[in-house]
């Protein structure tokens, strides 16, 4: 796996349609042909390999292997990201293990703590989920991402520093981002409704209080 | 996670063909089929990791938003609802919340917003059940991965379980709650498949157990939601959602009600009833809704459909309190819908 980051460029779009293949409907029927045959191999080829029995080895000549490297293009703070992975891999790993960006963390990988949360095309979304290559062509933001050009804190981040709002500091990042996404929604205008909306956030070390009060703080700055 | 062929369709049709590439036979367990589409991944994603779907070709749908299917309408003639509309877009939308607020609560109580701004309304209802020996490939006998292995629910731990809709081969709760809104409204389900499109009643899009609990709805191989459609009614904008749960948030139910009345003063004229949490699919509570009919909604009424609603339930050893709790919970609920003010 390689990173060839590059901030300037064209869009992921675009290079689908540089490619050839691109959104528009091929003779397989609506597959973006680049990601699907990562050779040349007729789509009846894929069929047959399809059709073998699980298990069984026989190897085709020109079949396509799941196991090659998918080339994809991720736009991460702002900056173009073209990497070769394995197609299995989650926006979450991409991040982490391939682009150096560990500031986003995994906690269950399932789903279900939240520590995980990104932001993509500016709505909260969990990196664990979602396949690297589903993140194509959308803008991708991590906590890396928040503090100004200047290094000057998003005023969530500076709030969770005042009011304590961590311990071990593991879903830290996630709660952060999570948080910002709850008060661009509107949904931080009581601390019942920062509670409920910041339910897909856990903390075993139970900062809540402090959490709810951090963003109760940051929302009145974000909104001055 | 096994490795599969990732491939991206832009329309419904592509979907299909693509899909069938790798066919997937009518009688295999939908959850073990060579072919899945992805669309939030909620589901797929997270059940590939545990091994328990093992695709060889995943369709990503995801470029459908930009189609019909990725769009609200609401009509004179109902309420049409993109197979590709994300939960969050549907909660927000203020003709789903105004005329049909069953179904903007059933969205709102469900998840977290992360999974909710994920999750489309298409994938919604097919969420795979909760079973944890369903989840746990180290239990080998689950009839709805292993047809004919047996059920290690049934004598296991099966406080989360169905009593309802249950069979001897799989007792699985369906884990939804936006279904119930969907059942109890009569909405119907767009599907585009490899011989067309067509249109199926929702209370026709989930199978019971039964003797073949591998086989989880009417689907074909090949078969895409694109859109739901809720017909008006007298009664959607008197809806509620009510959902009891172990948390307050961010939790499946343990019971819940979705409930419309369309009321003339202190009688009812027509009820719609569906219950969540307690069975094995979305479940339409006909004969609650009948025991309603016509009548006054005093404390004999509500008992009276409460009873109907559960008079069918088989529980196991560790969930019989969801027939006392399903029936609460049916009561209040239809008790806040009747005091709403419209």
């Amino acid at each position: 796996m390689h990173d060839t980051s590059s901030s300037a460029g064209n869009g992921v779009g675009r290079r689908d349609t540089q490619d050839g293949g691109g959104r528009d409907d091929l003779a397989t029927g609506g597959v973006s042909r680049r990601n699907f045959l990562t050779s040349t191999v007729a789509s009846t080829m894929t069929v047959t390999l399809l059709d073998t029995a699980r298990g069984q080895t026989a190897p085709a000549p020109a079949r396509v292997s799941p196991r090659q490297p998918v080339p994809l293009s991720l736009t991460v703070n702002g900056q173009e990201r073209r990497l070769a992975l394995d197609v299995r891999t989650s926006l979450l790993d991409a991040l982490r293990e391939h682009i150096g960006l560990t500031g986003t963390k995994k906690g269950c990988d399932h789903g279900q703590c939240g520590a995980c949360t990104v932001l993509m095309d500016g709505t909260r979304v969990l990196s664990c989920l979602t396949f690297a290559a589903m993140a194509q062509g959308h803008d991708i933001v991590t906590i890396e991402g928040l503090a100004g050009p200047d290094g000057a804190l998003h005023p969530m981040q500076q709030t969770f520093i005042d009011h304590d709002a961590f311990q071990c500091g593991y879903c830290t990042p996630g709660q952060i981002m999570s948080a910002v996404a709850c008060v661009g929604e509107g949904h931080a205008g009581s601390d019942a409704e920062i509670r409920e909306y910041m339910s897909g956030n856990l903390c075993r070390c139970a900062c809540y209080p402090n959490i709810v009060d951090a963003i109760t703080d940051a929302k009145a700055k974000m909104e001055t | 996670m096994q490795p599969f062929v990732y491939a991206r369709a832009t329309s419904a049709q592509g979907a299909v063909e693509t899909h069938l590439m790798a066919e997937t036979e009518r009688e295999a367990p939908s959850v073990r089929a060579r072919s899945q589409y992805l669309a939030g991944g909620t589901t797929l994603v997270d059940l590939m990791r545990l091994d328990v779907m093992q695709p060889e070709l995943v369709t990503d749908i995801n470029a459908l938003a930009d189609t019909p299917s990725g769009e609200i309408e609401y009509s004179p003639r109902g309420l049409w609802l993109g197979a590709l509309v994300r939960m969050a877009e549907a909660e927000r939308h203020p003709d789903v919340a105004t005329h049909f607020p069953v179904i903007a609560q059933s969205l709102q109580l469900a998840a977290s917003p992360q999974l909710r701004n994920m999750a489309t309304l298409g994938g919604n209802v097919l969420q795979r059940t909760r079973c944890t020996y369903f989840r746990d490939m180290s239990y080998a006998a689950c009839n709805k991965r292993a047809p004919g292995a047996g059920c290690a629910a049934m004598d296991g731990v099966n406080r989360s379980h169905a009593v309802l809709g249950v069979s001897d081969r799989c007792i699985a709760a369906y884990p939804g709650d936006f279904a119930q809104a969907l059942i109890a409204l009569d909405a119907v389900v767009d599907v585009s498949g490899p011989s067309g499109s067509r249109t199926l009643p929702f209370a026709a899009l989930h199978r019971a157990p039964g003797e073949t609990p591998h086989l989880e709805t009417a689907l074909a191989p090949g078969d895409l939601i694109t859109a739901f459609v809720v017909p008006p009614s007298p009664w959607a904008r008197r809806s509620k959602f009510l959902k009891v749960r172990d948390r307050q948030s961010y939790e499946f139910a343990l019971a819940s009600a979705a409930v419309a009345l369309d009321m003339a003063g202190d009688t009812v004229r027509q009820a719609r009833i569906a219950l969540g949490g307690v069975a094995t699919v979305p479940w339409r509570a006909r004969e609650a809704e009948a025991a309603l009919r016509s009548r006054p909604l005093d404390d004999d009424a509500l008992e009276a459909a409460a009873e109907a609603a559960f008079a069918g339930a088989r529980p196991r050893r560790d969930n019989a309190f969801k027939v006392a709790l399903g029936k609460r919970t049916l009561i209040r609920a239809l008790r806040e819908t009747a005091a709403m003010s419209l």
